[in-house]
């Protein structure tokens, strides 16, 4: 008997703490289990297409980027419950301020990542500060704004930018005198995940915490969040930096990648747009949502980028289709077909136990 | 008696043309159980919301233990010690039930952005020592067996226990409660009355709307009765009982339905 | 800078003013029956313009007949947006709506890229090249078509929402949807109506705007982005906002092209909006009441 029972805690526990921890456990595991694909994939690239492998791990790299992206405005989507119509703006203030910083002044890199993240964050707060204080979507409006304006200034300031003729000779990053050269190399892949994982477990860390909770309390009853005295505002004001954040450094690590070369399209409305997709579309308010979406799309596009023309039609179709038949992401639905799975998969294996 | 926790003074808000408060003052006592009561439309959820800072007063002040509530956003007088329960129950749909109470912790707290993000200075203990605290209180209130489950799944009388949870979570001085009883069945009506008078023995002042009568009679130490956004009459509760004009009120009142 | 020169970017402002403002109006339509931006009402532009830019030149067809068939054309294309993509979805959250509309604009000026290829298509002057000089400033015959359209199709939605029962029904759902399907009115025939409407009018900018600029297929997305800026300005959701955010936003941005840099002329219509937003968050014509 005690046996049996003992088989059956993880499964069915005994009250609700102990469910609970096993759910934070299995996070853990969860995550344990992404840093392990994260760090096998590129050998198992290389033993399966030893020729172009490293045009995957150039796309994985940009993966990589895009979800850090994501998971920066996952935060204000999903859990602070804001719009940002304009986060490539932050991408490029990133890119373009340790760019030109090393570039043009001879800055050390970090030192250049540490400038941008200032930059970014007090431009966010400049802009979110105002826009928060009021109901409703003010901030999708300014950074709408703020997004076109950044774009319009790189593409402008030529003196300074490059335009569109590039801002070029970019010094690659180095850690103790290792020089991360390209990201068609393992070092870059690494260099740029580790950051990933890094910004993911900070992620997964907030929201489970006090700031975290008073996010998601906002986001679900203000007047509710309010009255247990949460500023919510405040909090409004501090998710849309530290989202802000996560575009500057993905921008950093954009600029001192592979081609050590910026243009300004990256950082135009477009990708501000796709971003918000890779969010809405993977799940928003959802840990792994950013990854299937950054995943998704970049699949998506880069197995149409042959069809020249009817890439973006498919790319149009596909979005309203998804979107229509998974309102509340690809993520929810994956978990939700997981769990059906394993259901099933219990049930029949309980069947052949008796 | 002593100094009051509480002091309403000419208190005035209208909407349009509608005077839902007009000139109202009164006081709560310390550890006191207070009922507002009167007919729809008398102006209670209104008084509630001017002290807690969601509406604005045309006129008027109310001070609690010596500070001016009114002009202060709602979250700072939360942070005075005032928690409040609404009508229908606010709890936050897409969380936990313990995440819930959690947030009730929220003044308390400690660990910001920063802390929390790289789990330093004490956040992990922090966060370990309120999901103790918070999944101890779910057990004195009988909630137990519900702490992982959403807090949209719960029926409207586990939504008002938990939403009492999380608001005793703060800590308050003063807990406001706006119908705690809306909805409920006699026998959580009387669970609930009970669960008011052990919050006012745990050092809890108590200022309470409610609609049923007899729950008001039992608990209260003292009932205002509003009526027209006017204070009509302020008494222990057998005074108001057999106070004509506030028999009239309600009379008016059912004789309107 | 001289008065003249100052009149005379007044002027030509008001013009592309004229083109913001119908595009605001279906912003708002859109906006009033379903609370959500509508991110392809820019397309509906594109697709006026090239619709009649395409006819005439593949027919031979005279003008108003291409008009014609360009705003029956475009007006289905929005009533087919409607009911296969927005109705669908309608209890989905708004950012999944408007990414919905996102996609449509995608898959709108992706098809429109493949039937008509690339290039710009001229569209000659409706009355000729000749300039008319007002008060020492040029004015072209086109211009004065842009804005006569945009007179009328505001006089035409003001009577519409005043004297039709459509457009009352209309009215009562933009006040409050759930009180007026009480009294009987059907909420999905009004959205309907609202994305016909709008990209109908959509249109009309486009037909009127293509001898100026020249008819092409990716012409939509920085279009709808001012028409939305020129909304916001003039108050999202009122009628006559749209249209004087519209003609505001038409002349200041003219003036600060001609008076500060033409090179950021596409970054001012956004930093007056930043300065809307944050003087005035509702608007020029807005409620008040933003703040609380």
């Amino acid at each position: 008997m005690a046996a049996v029972e003992e088989r059956q805690a993880p499964r069915e526990p005994a009250n609700e703490a102990e469910a609970m921890a096993h759910r934070r456990r299995m996070q853990k595991v969860q995550l344990g289990v992404f840093l392990i694909i994260v760090a096998v994939l590129p050998l198992v690239l290389q033993a399966m297409r030893p020729n172009d492998y490293r045009y995957y791990l150039h796309i994985l790299v940009f993966i990589g980027l895009n979800l850090i992206l994501a998971t920066g405005l996952n935060l204000l989507m999903g859990y602070a419950g804001q719009v940002s119509l304009g986060h490539a703006a932050f991408y490029g203030l990133g890119a373009y301020t340790s760019g030109i910083l090393t570039a043009r002044y001879g800055w050390n890199p970090w030192a250049a990542m540490l400038a941008a993240l200032v930059l970014t964050c007090f431009v966010a707060w400049l802009v979110g500060k105002p826009a928060l204080r009021l109901k409703g979507h003010y901030l999708a409006m300014a950074t709408l704004g703020v997004g076109i304006i950044v774009a319009v200034v790189i593409r402008q300031w030529t003196s300074l930018t490059g335009g569109s003729a590039g801002l070029l000779q970019i010094p690659s990053m180095t850690l103790f005198g290792f020089e991360f050269k390209s990201n068609m190399d393992t070092h870059y892949y690494y260099f740029v995940w580790a950051f990933v994982m890094l910004l993911t477990i900070i992620f997964a860390n907030l929201v489970q915490s006090r700031p975290g909770r008073a996010l998601r309390a906002l986001h679900d009853s203000e007047l509710a969040a309010q009255t247990l005295g949460v500023d919510t505002a405040g909090f409004k004001v501090r998710a849309f930096v530290v989202s802000a954040a996560y575009a500057s450094i993905a921008g950093t690590l954009y600029a001192h990648s592979s081609m050590r070369f910026l243009s300004p399209t990256p950082f135009d409305f477009h990708t501000s747009i796709a971003l918000l997709v890779m969010v809405v579309l993977g799940g928003q308010g959802t840990l792994w949502g950013p990854v299937v979406g950054a995943v998704t799309i970049t699949f998506i596009n880069e197995t149409l980028r042959p069809y020249t023309n009817y890439d973006i039609v498919v790319y149009g179709l596909l979005l309203m289709i998804l979107m229509i038949v998974m309102p509340g992401g690809l993520a929810r639905g994956l978990a939700a077909l997981w769990n059906w799975l394993l259901d099933r998969f219990s049930r029949s294996s309980q069947g052949e136990q008796q | 008696m002593s100094r009051p926790l509480l002091t309403l003074s000419g208190l005035s808000k209208s909407f349009g043309g509608l005077q839902a408060v007009s000139d109202v003052a009164f006081d709560v006592q310390e550890r006191q159980i207070k009922a507002l009561i009167g007919p729809n439309g008398a102006g209670k959820t209104t008084i509630f919301n001017l002290l807690t800072g969601v509406l604005h007063p045309d006129a008027g002040s109310a001070t609690f233990g010596g500070h001016e509530l009114i002009g202060l956003p709602p979250h700072r007088v939360a942070c005075l010690g005032i928690s409040r329960t609404f009508q229908t129950s606010l709890l936050f749909d897409q969380m936990t039930v313990l995440e819930n109470v959690m947030v009730g912790h929220h003044l308390s707290g400690r660990s910001n952005m920063l802390t929390a993000a790289l789990r330093i200075f004490g956040a992990s203990a922090e966060e370990r020592e309120y999901r103790e605290v918070a999944m101890a209180a779910l057990e004195r209130a009988g909630l137990a067996d519900l702490a992982g489950r959403p807090a949209a799944e719960l029926p409207i009388g586990q939504r008002r226990l938990v939403e009492v949870a999380r608001a005793l979570a703060a800590e308050p001085k003063l807990l406001l409660m706006d119908e705690p009883a809306a909805g409920l069945n006699m026998r959580e009506t009387d669970a609930i009355a009970e669960l008011i008078q052990e919050i006012r023995s745990r050092g809890i002042t108590v200022l309470l709307v409610e609609h049923d009568m007899s729950l008001v009679m039992s608990i209260s130490d003292e009932i205002l009765v509003l009526d027209g956004g006017r204070r009509l009459a302020e008494g222990l509760p057998k005074e108001i009982r057999t106070d004509e004009r506030v028999l009239a009120a309600y009379l008016g009142e059912e004789a309107d339905d | 800078m001289t008065a003249d020169q100052v009149w005379q970017f007044f002027l030509s402002g008001l013009t592309t003013g004229g083109t913001y403002a119908l595009i605001a109006l279906g912003f708002s339509l859109i906006y009033n029956a379903t609370g959500v931006i509508n991110f392809a009402q820019g397309e509906f532009v594109m697709l006026g313009g090239m619709i009649a830019a395409a006819s005439m030149a593949a027919w031979d067809l005279p003008l108003w007949l291409a008009a014609l068939i360009a705003i029956a054309i475009t007006t289905v294309v929005g009533l087919v947006l409607d009911r296969a993509a927005i109705r669908p979805a309608r209890y989905a959250p708004h950012v999944v709506l408007i990414i919905i509309t996102i996609g449509a604009s995608i898959f709108i000026r992706g098809t429109a890229s493949i039937i008509w290829g690339p290039d710009e298509r001229p569209v000659q002057a409706f009355s000729g090249e000749a300039p008319i000089v007002m008060l020492g400033a040029a004015i072209t015959p086109q211009s004065l078509w842009v804005l006569g359209a945009t007179l009328v199709s505001a006089v035409a939605m003001w009577l519409i929402f005043e004297y039709t029962v459509v457009g009352k029904a209309m009215r009562a759902c933009a006040i409050n949807a759930h009180a007026a399907q009480l009294c009987g009115i059907e909420l999905s025939r009004m959205v309907s109506w609202s994305f016909g409407l709008a990209a109908a009018i959509g249109a009309v900018a486009g037909i009127v705007l293509a001898p100026i600029t020249m008819a092409q297929y990716n012409i939509g997305t920085m279009l709808g982005l001012k028409g939305f800026v020129a909304a916001i300005i003039g108050g999202m959701g009122n009628s006559l906002g749209a249209i004087v955010g519209g003609l505001v936003l038409g002349v200041l941005e003219a003036l600060g092209a001609g008076l500060i840099s033409s090179q950021y002329k596409d970054a001012i219509a956004f930093i007056i909006l930043i300065i809307v937003l944050l003087v005035r968050p509702s608007g020029i014509l807005g409620r008040e009441g933003g703040e609380d």
